[in-house]
C-alpha cells in the first residue's frame, strides 16, 4: 500500500522529521522513527530529511485512459424555477480551460425547456436536460443519480459544480458513486496538456492555498467558489444543443421526499455591499457590533465580520469575509479591531479604500490597508462619526 | 433510537503560515479541539435523545490524541466513544475518509441516525456528510438548519439552500449534516466529568473492518493528491494616522478622497 517508508539504514537518528512535522505524527523511540495515524502526507519530512532516509511510495495504481475522458461537463444548478448565477461563471471557466480545444457540456434538471436553450447561448455545445418532475425539487440522491448519468453519456474528463448549498452536497454523493477525487471550493483553475485539472483551494481555514491533483482517476470533480469567476458572456447566437434525458426509476428511487419549499428573505449580501464596516476580535463584547451596525447602516452599508466572532457565535456565517468566508470587493471597507489574518486579508484586499483601526501597530492588517490608525477603536469610532456628522455625511 | 455523531479534532487556532522559500508549514499543528461544527451535531442528538430515548455514539478517525475528543463527547452526554485509528488511514482524502467512516459505522452496526457538524474547520470541505451517506446507501440532507419533527420512523428536517429552505422527510437510517442555528451546543457536565473521568474509548484499527484490504484506505485509497501548498498573496500599500485626532482624520481624508 502507498504511505512514508522510512530507510533504517540511511537514517542517523537525527530527529528533523520529528522536529518539523506540523501534526506531531513523527516519533523517535528505540532507534526507530514511527510514523503515526495523525499523518497527513504532507511530505514535509521526506522534503526535510538531509538523509533522504523517508521516502512517499506509491502502489501501482489502475491505469485510467484519460484520452478516453474528454470535455468539461457544467453542472447547471436551477432554483426556483431560475438558472443560479454559478452557473453562468462555471461556463466561462469552462469555456477558458477548453480554449476551444475540448467541448464544454451542460446538465440540469429543469422542466422548463427555456432554461436549457438559454445555456446554448452562453457556447455550451450539448446540454442534458432532465426533465422529470420527480427532478423538480432537490433530492440529493436523484441528482447524484442525474450527473451520474451525464457523465456515463458525456464522459467528460472535469465535471465543476458550484460551491453552493447544493453543490457541496451535490458533488461528494456524485463522485463517491462514481469512486473518483473531489476538490472542494476551488478558488483557482487550470487544465494541464494531459488533461490533469489543477485545482487550487484554500485550506486550514484559508492561511494555506493548496494545489490539487486527480491523476488517476476519471472524471475530476471539483466544486468551484461562488463569485471567483469570470462569467460568460450571452452571445447574439445559439449555437449547441439541447438533448432531453430521462432517468429510470430504479434511479428515481430514494427513502426522502420534499415537504415544503420556502423562498428565504433576501438576506443582506456582504458581498453585493457598496460600504462595509467589519468587526473583529478587537471587540469587547458582543453588544458592540451594535455600533458598527448603526455605523454601516448611516453608511448606506452593511457589517461583516471575521471568522472568530462567526466561530464565537457573535455573527452570523454569511457576515464572515475571507477564504472560508465571503470575498467581497466594496467601495470602502472599514475594519475595527481586525488583526488581518491571510485568510481574512484574502476576501477582502480588492476592496478600493481599506481603512483599518487597530490597537497593534504590527498588525498585518496595515500592511493592505490604505489608511490605518493605529488606536482604540472605542476612542477612534466615537470621533470618527463626530466629524462624519459635523460634515454632515451621517445624520442623527 | 440508535444515534451515531461523527466528530473530528482539529487544531485549535488557524494561526497556520507557509514559509514561501521552503513551502514548510511554520505551525504546531498539534490537534486539540472538538471541530466546533461538530459540537451542534452533538447537541442535536442530545436534544434527540431526551425526546426519543435511546443511545448516542460518538465515532471519530485520527491519531490516539483524538481520544481527548471523544471523551469531551461523553462528557457533553454521549454514551459511548469510538476510535477509528489505523497507520494505514492516514493520508485519506475525502474519499477515503468516508470510506473509513463508513466502515466504521458498518462494524458498529444498526444506527438509525447519523449527525455531523457542516464541515470542519481545518478541511472545510463539507464534502465527507454527503459521500458516507452514500457509501453507506442513505438518503442524507446537508446544512439543516432545523428539526421540525422526530419520530420513531421518521425525521423532517429543514435544509439551507441558496435562495430557499426546503422541508425534507426521509425514513431512517439516514443521515444529516446540521447548521448552528438551532443547535447552541451545551457545556461539558462537571458532574460527568468526574463521574466518568477518562472514560473507555473504544479503538478499531483496519482489522476490525469489513474490508481490510488496505490499498482502500489513506493515502492508496485517496484519488485526490495534494501537489503542493503555498501562502496566499499579500498585496497593498499604507498611509498610517495615529493620536488623539485619528478619528477626525480619517473622516477628513475620506471626504477629501471623495470616498464619503
Amino acid at each position: 500500500m502507498a504511505g512514508l517508508v522510512w530507510n533504517r539504514e540511511a537514517c542517523t537518528l537525527c530527529g528533523l522529521c520529528a522536529e518539523q512535522c506540523p501534526f506531531g505524527a513523527i516519533t523517535l523511540a528505540d532507534g526507530k522513527v514511527e510514523i503515526g495515524a495523525g499523518c497527513r502526507m504532507c511530505r514535509l519530512c521526506v522534503k526535510g530529511c538531509p538523509q533522504a532516509a523517508l521516502a512517499l511510495e506509491d502502489t501501482p495504481r489502475k491505469k485510467v485512459d484519460k484520452s478516453a475522458w474528454k470535455g468539461i461537463l457544467v453542472f447547471a444548478e436551477v432554483e426556483e424555477g431560475a438558472l443560479h448565477p454559478v452557473t453562468l461563471e462555471l461556463i466561462g471557466k469552462a469555456l477558458a480551460l477548453s480554449a476551444g480545444r475540448h467541448p464544454v457540456y451542460a446538465a440540469l434538471a429543469a422542466q422548463d425547456s427555456a432554461l436549457a436553450q438559454e445555456l446554448t447561448y452562453y457556447g455550451v455545445d450539448r446540454v442534458l436536460q432532465y426533465p422529470q418532475q420527480e427532478l423538480k425539487h432537490f433530492i440529493c440522491e436523484r441528482y447524484a443519480a442525474m450527473l451520474e448519468d451525464a457523465v456515463a453519456r458525456l464522459l467528460p474528463a472535469v465535471v465543476l459544480v458550484g460551491a453552493t448549498p447544493l453543490g457541496r452536497s451535490l458533488a461528494p454523493r456524485t463522485a463517491t458513486r462514481l469512486r473518483t477525487g473531489l476538490t472542494a471550493d476551488c478558488t483557482q483553475l487550470e487544465l494541464r496538456e494531459n488533461g490533469d485539472l489543477v485545482q487550487i483551494r484554500p485550506a486550514f481555514g484559508g492561511n494555506i492555498m493548496a494545489q490539487i491533483l486527480t491523476p488517476h482517476t476519471r472524471p475530476q470533480f471539483a466544486t468551484v467558489r461562488y463569485k471567483v469567476m469570470e462569467a460568460a458572456q450571452r452571445r447574439p447566437e445559439a449555437a449547441g444543443k439541447v438533448e432531453i434525458c430521462r432517468l429510470t426509476s430504479e434511479n428515481l428511487s430514494t427513502r426522502a421526499e420534499v415537504v415544503s419549499l420556502k423562498a428565504k428573505p433576501p438576506a443582506a449580501d456582504i458581498a453585493q455591499a457598496d460600504v462595509l464596516v467589519v468587526g473583529g476580535r478587537g471587540l469587547k463584547k458582543r453588544e458592540d457590533l451594535a455600533m458598527l451596525e448603526d455605523l454601516a447602516r448611516r453608511l448606506g452599508g452593511q457589517l461583516a465580520v471575521t471568522r472568530p466572532l462567526v466561530e464565537a457565535g457573535w455573527a452570523d456565517q454569511s457576515k464572515q469575509i475571507g477564504l472560508s468566508g465571503r470575498t467581497v470587493r466594496p467601495r470602502l471597507i472599514l475594519t475595527f479591531g481586525v488583526s488581518g489574518a491571510i485568510q481574512f486579508a484574502a476576501g477582502m484586499s480588492a476592496a478600493e479604500t481599506i481603512v483599518a483601526v487597530n490597537t497593534d501597530r504590527e498588525a498585518p492588517i496595515f500592511s493592505i490597508a490604505h489608511i490605518g490608525i493605529v488606536g482604540d477603536l472605542y476612542e477612534v469610532l466615537p470621533a470618527f462619526e463626530a466629524a462624519l456628522r459635523e460634515e454632515g455625511i451621517i445624520h442623527e | 433510537m440508535k444515534l451515531l455523531v461523527c466528530i473530528k479534532q482539529v487544531p485549535a487556532t488557524q494561526q497556520v503560515e507557509v514559509d514561501p522559500e521552503t513551502g514548510v508549514l511554520k505551525r504546531d499543528g498539534v490537534l486539540s479541539k472538538i471541530n466546533p461544527y461538530d459540537l451542534y451535531a452533538l447537541e442535536a442528538a442530545l436534544t434527540l435523545r431526551e425526546r426519543l430515548g435511546g443511545s448516542i455514539t460518538v465515532l471519530s478517525m485520527g491519531p490516539n490524541q483524538a481520544e481527548d475528543a471523544l471523551r469531551e463527547a461523553l462528557w457533553m452526554g454521549a454514551d459511548r466513544g469510538v476510535l477509528l485509528s489505523d497507520r494505514r488511514f492516514a493520508g485519506a482524502d475525502v474519499l477515503a475518509t468516508s470510506y473509513t467512516l463508513s466502515q466504521g459505522i458498518r462494524a458498529l452496526g444498526g444506527f438509525d441516525l447519523i449527525l455531523m457538524g457542516r464541515q470542519t474547520t481545518d478541511g472545510d470541505t463539507a464534502q465527507v456528510g454527503p459521500a458516507v451517506a452514500q457509501w453507506l446507501g442513505i438518503p442524507h440532507a446537508a446544512w439543516v438548519s432545523r428539526i421540525d419533527e422526530a419520530d420513531a420512523s421518521h425525521l423532517t428536517v429543514s435544509q439551507e439552500l441558496a435562495r430557499s429552505v426546503e422541508t425534507v422527510r426521509m425514513s431512517y437510517p439516514c443521515l444529516i449534516t446540521v447548521e448552528k442555528d438551532s443547535f447552541e451546543p451545551r457545556l461539558p457536565s462537571y458532574r460527568r466529568r468526574l463521574a466518568i473521568g477518562r472514560g473507555e474509548i473504544d479503538v478499531l484499527g483496519l482489522d476490525d473492518l469489513e474490508d481490510k484490504n488496505p490499498e482502500h484506505y489513506g493515502l492508496s485509497g485517496s484519488p485526490t493528491q495534494v501537489e503542493r501548498i503555498f501562502p496566499p498573496k499579500a498585496a497593498g500599500e499604507k498611509v498610517l494616522l495615529e493620536g488623539a485626532d485619528a478619528g477626525q482624520a480619517l473622516a477628513e481624508l475620506l471626504i477629501r478622497q471623495r470616498v464619503l
